[in-house]
């Protein structure tokens, strides 16, 4: 289990003082202190991780936002906003010092503004909620994480949320184009806009992702898109999974860049075909759905290109959608993916690496040997286009020490993702989660660089402590200049 | 002045490091041919990084390419077509427009955060940015990011660096997701349309979902200097919507646009590839000789609105509109803009509509007096300083290149 950082008492001593000063700035019910009504806000997707915040703050107004962080700054309290709590890496998990920050009551759509293919909507609004009001001028907002329904887009904002059709049409980071936020100090500030780009450092890039360590969103500005007017999807099983792997960099090499490509196991495939049966082959080690979406003739022309491909890769079987309803039977089962592997297990850990396509595999081999070691089963479903694995660990929580073995477990899949050349996550951020696996991929060096850029929005340290980072911010230190001895290597340059 | 010519990552370090101890600014320049952006500097010493070229990993499938940060555009262009594949963002070649002979490289590319026509549906060089080595003002060597097209490990470092001109670290090595080309393209073109009518227009396409993939219009002046004859042979402005992808797809997509917006004069794919090199390069649309140029990001639907309150006042101002209105290029008449090369009208303009403009041409002087880059409030300001600092205390990474030191 990873371990927070001790809180502070000298603040939990003054606990009540703090809820009161609080209760002047969201007045009535938006500041919360019992113990029942904590409860609520323990834990987030990682549920493993549960504590119960100090004070729960549910402000309404970006002003509000404002005072009580200006307040935390100068109290030296810290502070862990969250939006829906769906987070799979323990972004949003509390503080036992600190003041949850929810922004649920941010839920309103400010503007559509269609002509520039924008929306200016709260951070608690839903992912699905943008779509859903803008659907009627035949736009939509495109990145789709599988939490769509609940997940607020100030989450996805700080999460640079995926989806299945990222490949194509990008992540969060690609389709927000404006930001208001609130520093740690109170400011108040905007960035990027419904115009492209903005003069300076791009802070709005740099707030994307940033998993709520660099400021508090207040209202964001999203690019809706216009919806493709069809699409069709393709079940390609293949007796191997190097088979399916080959399959997916074929169709990528002939120039395709497919509205989502993805990837099951058999584990994975018999789960859910057992729990939606959409017709899955049972006898496929593996198996693709290829969704090609565009004009009329563009799917057609693309659906007979990837059926040629899959034919010459060796596919089992190939089956292309005929109608809109076989394409979302298709879909049924890789969307239920995750409670059909419910279904034939008590608990599941899901992973989120990111590995080059082509060590597939390899990889999933290298998985099968851990399998035997740890004693516990793995299924795969995976973002075969963009190479984002998402192994499903299989394991009993009421059984002592299986879920620390399937932490182990899944922190050593997370380790061979990075040695074939890979990352720690593609999607899901690494929150508590993964915040001790970060020496795995960047030295020190590296890890100081980014706390530089943290040090420069939150000196203190107050925003969303103990997460991404396996050590806190020193930033008084990191701030030295040092000189190295030995640096002075050019003799021939001139002194002045 | 001298010339530090790192051989290497491990040099350019020791080079930054020396800098760093002996207080030495250094304008960084690989390879040469965007000196001209941004505030003029005066530093004693460049580090140039001409030595750090070639492809380290490139591999089609993957949509990876990896390489030394001082790699000509052209050599990374030219293996990206051998596999039928392109840098979707389009950089654009912005010689002539500063007169100069370098070479642009992927660095240069990125530090800049450079886009062309394909901007509103692809992004820009900052969405293609997966991961790089890079050596901060300290003279440390660090890395960000990664090398597959999906990862949200720590901060999104890459978006820092891109379009951060050098100011914060010296990139080393990048690492970049490539696309497919499209296999055809064809632009449809629409004559006469005055720019209250076009720009919505443009804007109307690019809702539809035909993936229209380049929105320009040009008014006349601008439209009769292309060296495309259908562009340049019509008496009044041009109109263009650029529409890639299969064979099939195209035919279909291209009928539909015309379906909706009147049947106007096609572009095949050769004729389509030069009008949009020509948009991205904004010389010879424009005539940038002598005068000031201006490159202004309005709110799309304001930009006509701000193109006419600047021609207003400036009655030298000419401009044409990329982007769907997104972009706007706009040159004056050194004389009739003054002082101040125009920032106070044209800025002005835009405050009322929402973006901000970059003084792209214009003598040292007013570059050096002028903001090159749209002013920011005070809180913005105060914390690109803090970054600034934290990556390079003393300012030896190109100083003032941004603001004013």
């Amino acid at each position: 289990m990873i371990t927070m950082p001790p809180p502070d008492q000298a603040v939990l001593a003054r606990r009540a003082e703090i809820v009161a000063a609080l209760r002047r700035i969201v007045p009535g019910e938006g500041v919360i202190d019992s113990d029942n009504e904590r409860r609520a806000f323990e834990c987030d997707g990682l549920t493993a991780y549960r504590q119960l915040p100090m004070v729960v703050v549910l402000p309404e107004t970006t002003a509000q936002v404002s005072e009580v962080l200006r307040y935390c700054l100068a109290n030296k309290v810290k502070v862990v906003p969250r939006g829906a709590g769906t987070s799979l890496s323990g972004g949003a998990l509390p503080l036992e010092d600190g003041v949850l920050l929810g922004l649920a009551k941010f839920n309103r759509i400010l503007d559509i503004d269609v002509e520039n293919r924008c929306a200016v909507v709260q951070p608690g609004v839903t992912n699905l909620g943008i779509t859903h009001a803008v659907q009627g001028h035949g736009l939509y907002y495109a990145p789709d994480p599988s939490s769509q329904i609940a997940c607020t887009i100030g989450g996805n904002v700080a999460e640079n949320s995926g989806g299945v059709h990222c490949l194509k049409y990008g992540l969060t980071t690609n389709n927000v184009i404006g930001l208001e936020m609130v520093l740690m100090d109170g400011d108040v500030v905007r960035l990027g806009g419904k115009h492209f780009d903005s003069p300076g450092y791009d802070l709005l890039g740099v707030m994307v992702g940033s998993e709520g360590m660099l400021g508090v969103v207040t209202e964001v500005t999203v690019r809706i898109l216009p919806k493709p007017p069809g699409a069709r999807a393709l079940m390609i099983g293949f007796a191997t999974i190097e088979g399916a792997g080959d399959c997916v960099a074929a169709v990528i090499a002939a120039g395709i860049i497919p509205g989502g490509m993805e990837m099951m196991d058999r584990l994975a495939v018999e789960a859910a075909e057992a729990f939606v049966h959409a017709g899955y082959p049972l006898d496929a080690d593996a198996l693709l759905i290829v969704e090609l979406d565009g004009c009329e003739a563009e799917v057609n022309h693309l659906v007979a290109a990837v059926e040629a491909i899959a034919g010459k890769h060796g596919a089992s079987s190939c089956r292309a959608s005929r109608s809109e309803e076989e394409r979302l039977l298709f879909w049924a089962g890789r969307k239920a993916a995750f409670p059909a592997v419910g279904r034939i297990s008590p608990d599941y850990y899901c992973m989120d690496g990111t590995i080059p396509r082509r060590r597939i595999g390899d990889v999933l081999l290298r998985m099968k040997q851990m399998e035997a070691r740890y004693g516990l089963r793995v299924g795969n479903v995976f973002h075969a286009g963009d190479g984002n694995l998402h192994p499903l660990i299989l394991y009993d929580a009421n059984k002592p020490g299986e879920l620390q073995k399937a932490e182990s477990f899944g922190a050593d899949i997370l380790r061979l993702c990075v040695e074939v050349g890979g990352v720690l996550t593609g999607e899901h951020g690494v929150g508590v989660e993964k915040r001790d696996l970060m020496d795995t991929m960047f030295n020190e060096c590296d890890l100081e660089q980014q706390q530089r850029l943290k040090c420069a929005f939150d000196p203190e340290s107050l925003l969303n402590p103990g997460k991404v980072f396996p050590q806190l911010c020193r930033c008084a230190e990191l701030g030295r200049v040092h000189v190295h001895a030995g640096k002075l290597r050019f003799p021939e340059l001139p002194r002045f | 002045m001298t010339v530090l010519r790192p051989a290497n990552a491990g040099e350019a370090e020791d080079m930054i490091g020396w800098a760093m101890a002996e207080k030495q600014p250094l304008e960084i320049v690989a390879g040469g041919s965007k000196r001209a952006l941004g505030r003029p500097m005066r530093t004693d010493h460049i580090l140039d990084l001409s030595a750090l070229r070639g492809i380290i990993d490139y591999e089609p499938a993957e949509l990876v390419l990896t390489a030394k940060a001082a790699t000509p555009m052209a050599e990374i262009e030219a293996q990206l077509a051998a596999h039928g594949q392109m840098l979707a963002f389009e950089p654009p070649d912005w010689r002539i427009l500063f007169g100069s002979g370098d070479e642009p490289t992927l660095g240069g590319a990125l530090a800049c955060n450079l886009a062309g026509p394909r901007r509103p549906r692809a992004g820009s060089a900052r969405d293609f940015f997966l991961g790089f080595a890079a050596v901060n003002g300290r003279g440390e060597a660090w890395k960000a990011g990664g090398k597959v097209v999906k990862n949200v490990t720590g901060y999104d470092m890459c978006k820092l660096q891109a379009g951060a001109f050098g100011t914060l670290s010296l990139l080393t090595e990048v690492t970049l997701k490539v696309m497919p080309k499209p296999e055809t393209s064809c632009t449809v073109i629409l004559s006469s349309l005055a720019d209250e009518i076009a720009i919505p227009t443009l804007l109307g396409a690019l809702n539809t979902p035909h993936e229209v993939s380049g929105a320009a219009h040009l008014p006349q002046a601008a439209a009769r200097r292309s060296s495309v004859e259908a562009v340049a042979s019509g008496l009044g402005a041009v109109t263009a919507l650029r529409i890639e992808g299969p064979e099939p797809s195209v035919k279909d997509r291209v009928e539909a646009v015309e379906a909706m917006l009147g049947r106007g004069d096609r572009l095949d794919r050769t004729a389509s590839e030069r009008f949009w090199s020509e948009a991205a390069s904004v010389v010879p649309l424009l005539d940038a000789r002598g005068r000031i140029v201006w490159r202004l990001c309005p709110t799309p639907n304001q930009a006509p609105g701000v193109v006419h309150a600047i021609g207003g006042e400036l009655h030298s101002a000419e401009a044409f509109y990329d982007w769907g209105g997104g972009l706007v290029w706009l040159t004056l008449e050194a004389d009739e803009a003054g002082a101040d090369g125009g920032a106070g009208i044209v800025r002005g303009a835009l405050t009322r509509a929402g973006g901000h403009a970059m003084l792209v041409v214009a003598p040292d002087a007013v570059r050096a007096e002028v903001p090159v880059f749209e002013p920011k409030s005070a809180a913005i300001d105060s914390l690109e300083r803090r970054i600034k600092q934290g990556f390079d205390p003393a300012g030896v990474l190109n100083p003032g290149r941004m603001w004013k030191v």
